[in-house]
């Protein structure tokens, strides 16, 4: 075994581990911790895989921002351990079976027939190349996105003001 | 893996620890010896020659008091909170280049006195500090105390809100440098003979907006609200005794020590300064004599200002340090349009 | 693999030892001596009356919502401050448009009065 795949296998373990503490956590918050290990293990993931600045934008935005409002939702809303009584759509459960298992096979079936490109160059995705992409080749998708911040913006504050009163 | 690198990495490891742990503990030190001074009182000098040993009472004191953890607490999370806000604070020292390459004696090829440098240096050290937030979240929490929670959330709100702003004064620099990684930021501003530092090589507004959320950003004062005595007794570490409290103060310190280090090597020229082109050796002593200044003014500031009003606080950052810097952007950019 | 990232590892790994190290050696080395008091939530001497852990204020929330938004921009900034000399002034109207949208934003929001803390 390679050390890539000591690797590999290390972080692809706290991402599982992870993800599977989100699911078997009684305590909400318990779950958002989790969450935010397997964001920082899926940002090791992909450091390992040359997308440098992918990792780290994985933690600051997704680890570090987002999951900071989910913590603080969940502490506002002061949500303690989940209701544990006997829920009326209990049979609904089962129904996960046969959708987890439609979601696993549609997901093997890309995996296997997709043609997955070999990072190109030794030092990955730097910076420096995000960045000249992102402002020539992908112009319009970028001064979108800031439109689009723009909208979430205006929709949150919406949200939260109407809560308020 | 070549065994030569990873002999190097652990021995750079090692001294990195070694000279961050120390620098922890006499700044404690220094800090309340520079508070006596600047109060007409001596401060700790009973301890050792001029206090010397002070830090390791200090230690000894922390290791033998009683670890008490609240019956009403949080257990898991209570234990993992201090060491959830002390290892990013230790880690992001991995970053920080002390010095150029150097010949030492007996080594056949340069040694770089920094321990890696990445492509996404600066991001980095964002991220890792935004990580500590939640040890403090998770210590407010699991306390379960009224003054516990309150500093926890109001540090937590304070500190990502500080977050922009100093990540937004930093553009500035980035315009200049073309780079995220530190080395070449500091291997940016030799110019001038040593002196072409960022702060002068026009950033100075950018420095300013830097320096006053680096001292939002490690909660000291005037900004130590989630800490302020008078309102919430210790915030988010009132429950804390022994062993654990030690980690939440070590962090604090440490992430001073980063603060101080990230401040000289992005406006202040890291490791350059007259004379380092000839003689290598002196880039680790300026280094260590601007990141003492930084020290010193935390200090300083902390002797010299009252604390802030929570609301003042956050109008300040959001409402007059924010829209700075994002003006700050503005500015250079045009500036090194014109002059570039 | 990028190996300049393994030191970085290597630092995690140490340091996630040393605090655990902290930890065990403050819980075995400390005496235990227990009771009730001890152990209740301090409170400036009143006995703690209810939970501590109360609903708090929508604020917050706003205020990590705004983070998210103000991060995201940070994650684009970033990268254009990096190749902005070679793009020159074409990379500045780019930035202009980016940063006169987001400029928007936070006016409203500072009209709208979500960053106040009466």
């Amino acid at each position: 075994m390679t050390f890539e795949q000591i690797l590999f296998i290390l972080f692809a373990g706290i991402v599982v581990g992870g993800a599977a503490s989100v699911l078997l956590q009684r305590n909400p918050l318990y779950s958002a911790f989790s969450l935010i290990t397997t964001f920082v293990g899926l940002a090791c993931l992909y450091v390992t895989l040359k997308a440098q600045f992918l990792g780290v934008v994985q933690i600051v935005v997704y680890a570090g921002a987002i999951m900071m409002l989910f913590v603080f939702v969940i502490m506002l809303l002061n949500i303690r351990d989940e209701d544990t009584a006997v829920d009326p759509n209990r049979f609904l459960v089962y129904l996960t079976i046969p959708l987890g298992a439609i979601l696993l096979g549609a997901l093997l079936y890309v995996v296997t027939k997709v043609n997955l490109a070999q990072p190109t160059g030794d030092e990955g995705g730097t910076v420096e190349r995000i960045g000249t992409n992102l402002l020539t080749k992908y112009l319009l998708p970028f001064e979108a996105t800031s439109v689009l911040i723009l909208m979430a913006v205006v929709g949150a504050l919406h949200l939260a003001k109407r809560e308020k009163e | 893996m070549p065994l030569e690198l990873l002999v190097e990495w652990t021995i750079k490891l090692l001294i990195g620890f070694v000279i961050l742990m120390t620098t922890v503990a006499y700044l404690s030190l220094f800090e309340r010896r520079m508070l006596g001074f600047m109060q007409m009182r001596q401060g700790p000098n009973r301890v050792g020659p001029f206090g010397l040993l002070q830090p390791v009472a200090d230690g000894l004191k922390f290791i033998f008091k009683e670890d008490i953890t609240p019956l009403a607490a949080d257990k898991f999370l209570y234990v993992m909170a201090p060491a959830l806000s002390l290892v990013p604070a230790l880690m992001t020292f991995v970053l920080i280049p002390i010095g150029g390459e150097m010949k030492i004696p007996f080594i056949d090829r340069p040694i770089a006195l920094h321990v890696t440098s990445v492509n996404v240096g600066v991001l980095a050290i964002l991220a890792m500090t935004g990580m500590g937030v939640y040890g403090i979240v998770m210590a407010g929490y699991a306390s379960n105390n009224k003054y516990s929670l309150m500093g926890g959330l109001r540090s937590s709100a304070q500190l990502v809100s500080y977050e922009l702003a100093m990540s937004m004064s930093i553009v500035g620099v980035l315009l200049q440098a073309g780079s995220l990684d530190l080395v070449k930021i500091v291997a940016n501003q030799g110019g001038w003979g040593g002196m072409q530092w960022h702060v002068f090589w026009f950033q100075p507004l950018g420095f300013i907006i830097f320096l006053i959320s680096m001292v939002a950003e490690t909660n000291r004062a005037p900004f130590d609200l989630p800490e302020a005595e008078s309102e919430l007794v210790a915030g988010f570490h009132t429950e804390y005794s022994s062993m654990k409290f030690a980690m939440f103060f070590i962090a604090e310190y440490a992430n001073m020590v980063t603060a101080s280090a990230m401040a000289t090597v992005l406006f202040l020229g890291g490791w350059q300064g007259p004379g380092v082109a000839q003689l290598p050796l002196l880039g680790p002593f300026y280094f260590v004599a601007k990141m003492l200044f930084f020290l010193f003014l935390y200090i300083w500031l902390r002797a010299s200002l009252p604390r802030l009003r929570y609301d003042q606080l956050m109008d300040f950052g959001w409402k007059f340090l924010l829209p700075l810097a994002l003006i700050n952007i503005v500015i250079s950019a045009t500036v090194a349009v014109v002059l570039l | 693999m990028l190996a300049e990232y393994l030191p970085t590892l290597l630092f995690l790994i140490v340091a996630t030892g040393i605090g655990i190290a902290l930890i065990l050696i403050g819980n075995f080395l400390g005496p235990k001596r227990p009771s009730p008091e001890k152990l209740s939530p301090y409170e400036c001497g009143f006995n703690a009356f209810e939970d501590a852990r109360m609903q708090f204020d929508v604020r917050y929330y706003l205020i990590a919502i705004l983070f998210i938004v103000f991060d995201l921009e940070i994650a684009f900034v970033y990268p254009w401050a990096l190749v902005f000399r070679e793009l020159g002034v074409f990379g500045l109207i780019e930035m202009g448009v980016f940063l006169a949208l987001l400029f928007i934003g936070f006016i409203y929001v500072w009209k709208k009065g979500a960053l106040e803390w009466e």
